[in-house]
């Protein structure tokens, strides 16, 4: 028997609820045992090969790049999970959201008190992804099956959650991997 | 220091005692004087009240007839009820806003008009309606806005605009109001006269006790809305304990589409000062506050007369109806438009000078209540029944209406029907009856209750109105079928989100969100789980809120939901490719296209 495939990827996030996958530690090898990774940071394949079962997603959209690869992603799984507090909230990354794009960029690249800037131009190559007037959360740009949420997700949750998900049993996580008061 | 203010400040806190409760009269004359209770009125304020400025600042923000900054001299406040909007409105909004030069919110260069939305002021068989100041302007169209701005401008004078004045008491001097009364039907109880003392000389000969006792043999509920026994809530204060005890007539009403106690006060105020003045006798109060919505202010001076009146008779002050030791005197607390002081601890806070928050319950009021006090506070029609029953017995009145909801009920009735106006029929008519008798046949909905009722559909028309079945404190709103139920609910959600008192979250936050996906799914972007949702929120805010408001805000569209189901189906859309309909990427990208000055790059892989 094939074994399911599992992708991952960190949109607008830092890495850490990926640093938090690999806190599972020797589960690890368990893991490897249970699924095959398709893309995903973990390996480094830039590109799907192939369907898979669980997308988990960290981070928000920021900007067009990290729209692209969750749409992706969408199209590829048939079933994403927001890992952490940016995919599922926005996070850190949304504290612009209260700040026109215009006046950040300005602040960042024109007018900040440090910037040197001697085109007096936001930088605008095309290899550089346009930035999206707001972060979003990823289910309001694709339809997300679940939430696990925490700074990041200790490695126990995401743990449970993958396993729940690739033996289909409801998810039954104690009140202390979830609790953030 | 601006001497004017600090004269104008002086001056009205001297009239009202220097007393921190009466603020409320305060920063209403400092407004009315002024044009706003600027900064430093504030300072003033506190001062004269020895209370801290913050306070007075609280009290400001909270009341929409109240403002920091200057408002034109004549501000047009134009009722922005459903019904009101049915009406054409909006159309007198955009003919106001070409005619002054101005938007909504704003006041024309030479500081005279202002122009304003409101919440419903009550004024629905008769709209689009509009304040101008505290004069009322029916029947509005496009052409009357612009004659409307020409006599502003001309006079800067309101009151000029009055030029045809409604029936009955509305063209008295103390009135003088274009505004009509359009009573359609007059029942037993509060429409059918009554002679001037009768139900205060009856109670005189009573005991406190055996008033109670009528009452609750009678089995009077509260004619506000909740339908609570009138009876049991005048002996729990009765048996409270307190060194004084008030009566509060609760005349704020603000839900929208309800008119009937506006009829009331204009017609018999006799009749309700009779019922808070055997109130008081009932629960040993010697002293009554009508709290009358800030909308009624043309109402005052009338309502003044007419106790002036009953106190010369001898039915009001000292040795009531020449019974010594029955005595009773009222004061008006006016309001400066805010839906929530209609919740009973809200107004309360209001008569005591305070921002209009709910107070926790319990305590209830009739054990702490105004001034902490035992508090008895029941709406306008509620006294008015008490009166009758008092004059007339209980058993007359138990033999009208239904079983669980005697007497007759004043109905306000708007929207779509031949004969919108104030109408007292009997409880435990049917849904169709009540149609049929209005003029509304065609009706695909009826709201029972206003927005904090229930919207019924046609299936539903045998219901019977009544506490036992489908309750209402009078508001009673038609829809004809060119309707669409969903605009109607986002309107009605409009309002809540502006009338939230903004103390606790779920409604603060949860009315807002409600309203946000309700406008996706008008908007043709809504999905099947989006329902889920909005079923699942609108749960959350009902339960977990402090008070009626937010207990009861969510529906317009919880019952919508279960009632016209099919308005929202018809409208989702199915996403294929699991995308969000809502998320616009050539909209998100838009400010980085002008900030970072090319256009987006699509890669293909």
């Amino acid at each position: 028997m094939t074994k399911p495939k599992i992708a991952s990827t960190s949109l607008c996030g830092c890495f850490g609820c990926h640093m938090s996958i690999l806190d599972i530690d020797d589960r690890i090898l368990k893991l490897v045992e249970l699924v095959e990774f398709d893309k995903s940071p973990i390996n480094d394949i830039k590109r799907f090969t192939d369907r898979c079962l669980v997308g988990l997603i960290e981070g928000g959209c920021a900007n067009q790049e990290n729209v692209k690869v969750l749409r992706e992603f969408r199209s590829h799984c048939d079933v994403l999970v927001s890992v952490g507090d940016c995919a599922t909230m926005g996070g850190i990354p949304a504290m612009r959201n209260g700040i026109p794009l215009k006046e950040c960029l300005a602040e960042a690249y024109l007018d900040g008190p440090t910037v040197h800037n001697e085109t007096g131009r936001v930088p605008h190559d095309e290899e550089l992804p346009l930035i999206l007037d707001k972060v979003y959360p990823c289910h309001e740009v694709v339809k997300i099956d679940y939430h696990l949420p925490g700074c990041p997700p200790p490695a126990d949750a995401i743990w449970e959650a993958v396993v729940a998900l690739l033996n289909n049993k409801p998810l039954d996580l104690p009140y202390e991997l979830l609790k953030y008061d | 220091m601006n001497l004017k203010v600090d004269q104008v400040v002086k001056k009205l806190t001297a009239a009202s005692g220097r007393d921190r409760t009466r603020m409320m009269d305060v920063v209403r004359g400092v407004q009315a004087e002024l044009g706003c209770v600027s900064g430093e009125a504030m300072e003033a304020i506190a001062r004269e009240l020895g209370c801290e400025r913050v306070e007075v600042e609280g009290v400001v923000s909270f009341y929409a007839f109240l403002s920091k900054q200057p408002k034109g001299k004549a501000v047009i406040r134009i009722s922005d009820c459903v019904v009101c909007r049915m009406k054409g409105a909006d159309k007198v909004t955009e003919a106001f806003e070409q005619a002054l030069g101005i938007r909504v919110g704003e006041t024309t260069a030479d500081g005279q008009i202002g122009l304003e939305r409101t919440a419903c002021i009550g004024l629905c068989d008769q709209g689009p309606a509009a304040l101008v100041n505290d004069v009322p302007v029916t029947y509005l169209s496009t052409e009357k806005v612009s004659e409307i701005v020409d006599s502003l401008t001309a006079t800067g004078e309101p009151k000029k605009l009055v030029k045809t004045l409604g029936e009955g008491k509305n063209a008295t001097e103390r009135i003088h109001s274009m505004v009509i009364n359009n009573v359609r039907k007059k029942g037993e109880v509060i429409f059918a006269g009554m002679e001037p003392g009768a139900a205060l000389r009856k109670a005189a000969g009573m005991s406190p006790q055996e008033v109670i006792r009528e009452v609750k043999t009678a089995r009077l509920r509260g004619r506000g809305g909740a339908g609570f026994p009138a009876g049991m809530k005048w002996e729990f204060c009765r048996k409270a304990a307190g060194e004084r005890k008030f009566v509060i007539c609760n005349a704020d009403e603000g839900e929208p589409g309800t008119f009937k106690d506006r009829v009331i006060l204009t017609e018999c105020p006799e009749l309700l000062i009779e019922g808070m003045a055997i109130a008081g006798y009932a629960i040993g109060a010697e002293q009554g506050i009508i709290y009358l919505r800030g909308e009624y202010d043309y109402l005052r001076a009338h309502l003044e007369f007419s106790m002036a009146q009953m106190h010369e008779k001898g039915l009001l002050g000292d040795g009531i109806a020449g019974k010594k030791g029955f005595a009773f005197d009222i004061r008006i607390q006016m309001g400066a438009g805010a839906y929530v002081c209609g919740e009973e601890s809200a107004l309360i806070q209001s008569c005591e000078g305070q921002r209009g928050s709910p107070r926790d319950r319990p305590p209830f009021p009739v054990e702490v209540g105004y001034l902490n006090m035992p508090t008895v506070v029941n709406n306008v029609e509620t006294f008015c029944c008490a009166a009758r029953i008092v004059e007339k017995g209980a058993g007359w009145f138990a033999e009208l209406g239904s079983k669980d909801s005697t007497g007759t009920k004043l109905f306000s009735v708007s929207g779509d029907c031949s004969l919108p106006g104030v109408y007292e029929l009997p409880f435990g008519l049917t849904i169709s009856e009540f149609l049929e008798t209005v003029g509304g046949r065609d009706a695909i909905a009826v709201q029972v209750g206003g927005p904090s009722g229930t919207c019924v559909n046609p299936e539903m028309f045998d219901r019977r109105i009544c506490f036992e079945d489908l309750g209402t404190g009078g508001s009673m709103i038609v829809f004809g079928p060119q309707r669409s139920l969903l605009d109607a609910a986002s309107q009605f959600m409009d309002f809540f989100v502006e009338e939230s008192c903004g103390w606790c979250v779920p409604c603060r936050v949860g009315n807002v969100l409600i309203k946000e996906r309700l406008d996706r799914i008008r908007q043709g972007k809504g999905q099947a789980e989006d329902l889920d949702y909005l079923e699942q929120l609108c749960e959350t805010v009902k339960r977990c809120s402090r008070c009626g408001l937010g207990q009861t805000s969510p529906n317009p569209v919880q019952t919508t939901l279960k009632h016209f189901r099919e308005h929202y189906t018809q409208r989702l859309v199915e996403s294929k490719d699991g995308l969000q309909p809502t998320f616009d990427l050539t909209a998100a990208l838009g400010d980085a296209v002008e900030a970072q000055g090319r256009e987006p790059v699509f890669h293909e892989d």
